[in-house]
């Protein structure tokens, strides 16, 4: 049996690892989203997150704004932003081969992270989080309020998407675009706007994990970089067209990693270095690829032949 | 091919051989790797263009080949390694290619289970991986450090006062008749490859999996070959990376090279081979254009300006691939079939 205060240790590292994992799970929930609509893996998902935390950053550091009414108006920024990108960018090459689309979003990823470069320089910056920095006592287990801040924040945001996606007749609408564009043409869904709604409603969530990625990890513009690939390894391990996955994915995912360098530090796993969080998430991506390849909650695909 | 089109194979093989006469130094390097480029292009389109599986991580079949063709020159005995090297880099060229050939093969059986973008993710997660399983097998690689092939002369049979054209060469010249002789000849295998009949069979599991399953194409076989046939051309590009670099390291092969193959793959023309020339030129020149040198200094005088500030010059790649994507649905190869049908269409 563990000593008490190892048990506290790793209770602590199972809550820190949820904190990232809603953070994977925001991020991976814009993918889904994103795949769901246009087919393709926005490679520029963290990019555009990027941007839009360094809107946040320039509201608070340089126009002396508190927080709240910051996070407020980055994420209407980004939502714009998401709408636009899909009007300007991509609606030029849906339809046509999807590679197009993906060798697109390249583009924009690197336009993206030049701009924000050019824009703020390389420099890091450094965020200020809206949480305070001091911990909490739960049973013997110290808890970072950072993290349970994190926490609610992610779960927020899903409960407010689920229920729009859920309740609305707009999220009807964008669940019957992605699904069937063609019919829901048919009944009356502006299936374009749909699509760019849903973009917009994707980039909202990336910043609202780059918000809450850059106080932890300083705002610099390849901030976004290993999260986007943690956040495909979460999208894929939930499946890839399921939002639900995607969250459980992004939980799992964050746990597990936090979970597997604990053990390997304390109970002399030593092979196991912070350089293999990365390889170990792409292994996951592998190994669920192989053995399950629509995750855990996604449908296999039917062809209709 | 047509007519037409041999004709312009042997010129551009003329226009090829004489290049080197007619630039600096610097430039035969640089039109080198365009070579260099060329050849892993044609093995991704084997892959991507003719059979329809998309990978995003043919980085990793380069770093394959650089690493088995550096191994072989220097070996790793320093690093505590088994190897002891002594090959000269021409013969290990082969090797390289053989070695990732056979990595691409056995790559290709798991990833029959996978189409479209779950094979890209795959082959992404592959490459991401690859500067890091580089790091912790360093016995075997150096590690970070990596391994230097620079000042031994011995290994390499590019001074030794070859000449051509009545020119002595260059180690740059003879880098760029090297890596140019292969580009050609393996254009011409890959040519050979797709115009029979397994270039049939690939496009039928490209344009329909259960069409071509049903008219007796095996799908395992088809994809699996395709997948060793265009590691093999990737190998083969690595190791003359290697030798052009004269050194290689984790990041010598990093994540965006595997993403700027498949753009360059995409930008040339897929299921078509001479416009990946154009993409191989993409891939070498359009950094240095958007940084405002070569052609790049023609643009307007206050652009040239921002592409010297940090972050200008991705600004104008990302641009321009996203409006190459708007203007050329096709690639370059795309707008060649097209000029040439005007050309050639009888009323």
């Amino acid at each position: 049996m563990l000593p008490l205060a190892a048990f506290a240790d790793f209770m602590q590292q199972i809550v820190s690892g949820l904190a990232s994992g809603g953070i994977y799970a925001a991020l991976a929930l814009a993918l889904v989203i994103i795949h769901r609509s246009t087919g393709v893996i926005n490679f520029a998902q963290g990019e555009m997150a990027t941007l839009c935390t360094y809107i946040a950053w320039t509201l608070t550091v340089n126009h002396g704004w508190s927080y709240w009414p910051a996070f407020v108006v980055t994420l209407a920024f980004s939502f714009l932003f998401g709408v636009g990108t899909h009007r300007v960018v991509i609606r030029p090459v849906e339809g046509g081969n999807v590679l197009r689309i993906v060798i697109v979003t390249i583009g924009l990823l690197i336009a993206v992270n030049g701009f924000v470069t050019w824009q703020w320089s390389g420099e890091q910056r450094q965020l200020e989080s809206p949480f305070p920095s001091n911990t909490i006592d739960v049973g013997g287990v110290a808890i970072s309020v950072q993290d349970i801040g994190t926490i609610a924040v992610t779960i927020g945001i899903v409960v407010l998407l689920w229920g729009l996606f859920r309740f609305t007749k707009v999220g009807l609408a964008l669940r019957a675009a992605a699904v069937n564009p063609a019919e829901a043409r048919l009944v009356g869904v502006r299936v374009t706007w749909m699509l760019a709604l849903g973009w917009g409603l994707a980039a909202t969530l990336g910043a609202v994990a780059g918000m809450l990625t850059a106080p932890s990890v300083g705002l610099d513009p390849n901030m976004m970089a290993p999260i986007l690939i943690y956040a495909f390894a979460a999208a894929v391990l939930g499946g890839i067209d399921s939002p639900l996955g995607a969250v459980v994915g992004g939980l799992l995912l964050g746990v597990l990693l936090n979970v597997v360098s604990y053990l390997s530090q304390y109970h002399g796993f030593g092979w196991f270095t912070e350089e293999l969080r990365l390889p170990l998430a792409l292994g996951i991506i592998l190994v669920v690829l192989l053995v399950k390849p629509s995750g855990l909650f996604g449908h296999a695909e039917v062809k209709r032949v | 091919m047509s007519r037409l089109g041999f004709v312009a194979f042997a010129a551009f093989v003329v226009f090829v051989a004489v290049l080197p006469t007619f630039v600096s130094d610097f430039k035969a390097q640089q039109y080198a790797y365009v070579g260099i480029y060329l050849i892993a292009l044609l093995g991704l389109n084997v892959l991507t263009g003719y059979t329809g599986q998309i990978s995003l991580g043919h980085g990793a079949f380069m770093a394959i080949g650089g690493y088995t063709s550096a191994i072989l020159m220097v070996g790793n005995e320093q690093f505590g390694g088994p190897i002891g090297g002594g090959v000269e880099d021409f013969w290990t060229i082969p090797v390289a290619g053989v070695v990732a050939g056979l990595v691409g093969l056995a790559f290709g059986l798991p990833a029959l289970r996978l189409s479209g973008l779950y094979l890209a993710l795959a082959t992404f997660a592959i490459a991401v991986a690859m500067p890091s399983a580089i790091k912790r097998f360093a016995d075997f690689t150096g590690g970070g450090t990596g391994i230097n092939l620079f000042g031994k002369p011995e290994l390499t049979g590019g001074l030794t006062g070859v000449t051509v054209l009545g020119r002595q060469l260059s180690f740059n010249d003879w880098l760029y008749y090297l890596a140019w002789t292969i580009a050609l000849v393996a254009f011409a295998v890959a040519w050979l490859i797709l115009r029979g009949r397994t270039g049939r069979a690939f496009r039928a599991v490209r344009d329909s999996e259960t069409a071509a399953v049903s008219s007796g194409v095996s799908l395992a076989r088809y994809k699996t070959l395709a997948f060793g046939i265009s590691a093999a051309y990737a190998g083969v590009a690595g190791a003359l990376f290697a030798v052009a670099n004269t050194y290689v390291n984790p990041d010598t092969f990093p994540i965006a090279l595997s993403i700027f193959l498949l753009v360059g793959v995409v930008v040339g023309g897929l299921g078509g081979l001479s416009g990946l020339v154009f993409g191989a030129i993409f891939i070498e020149f359009l950094p240095l254009w958007a940084q405002g040198e070569d052609l790049g200094s023609h643009l307007p005088g206050f652009l040239v300006d921002e592409t010297k500030k940090p972050g200008g010059p991705a600004i104008v790649y990302g641009v321009v691939l996203i409006l190459l994507m708007f203007v050329l649905p096709s690639g370059v190869g795309g707008l060649f079939r097209r000029v040439g049908e005007a050309f050639t269409r009888r009323r």
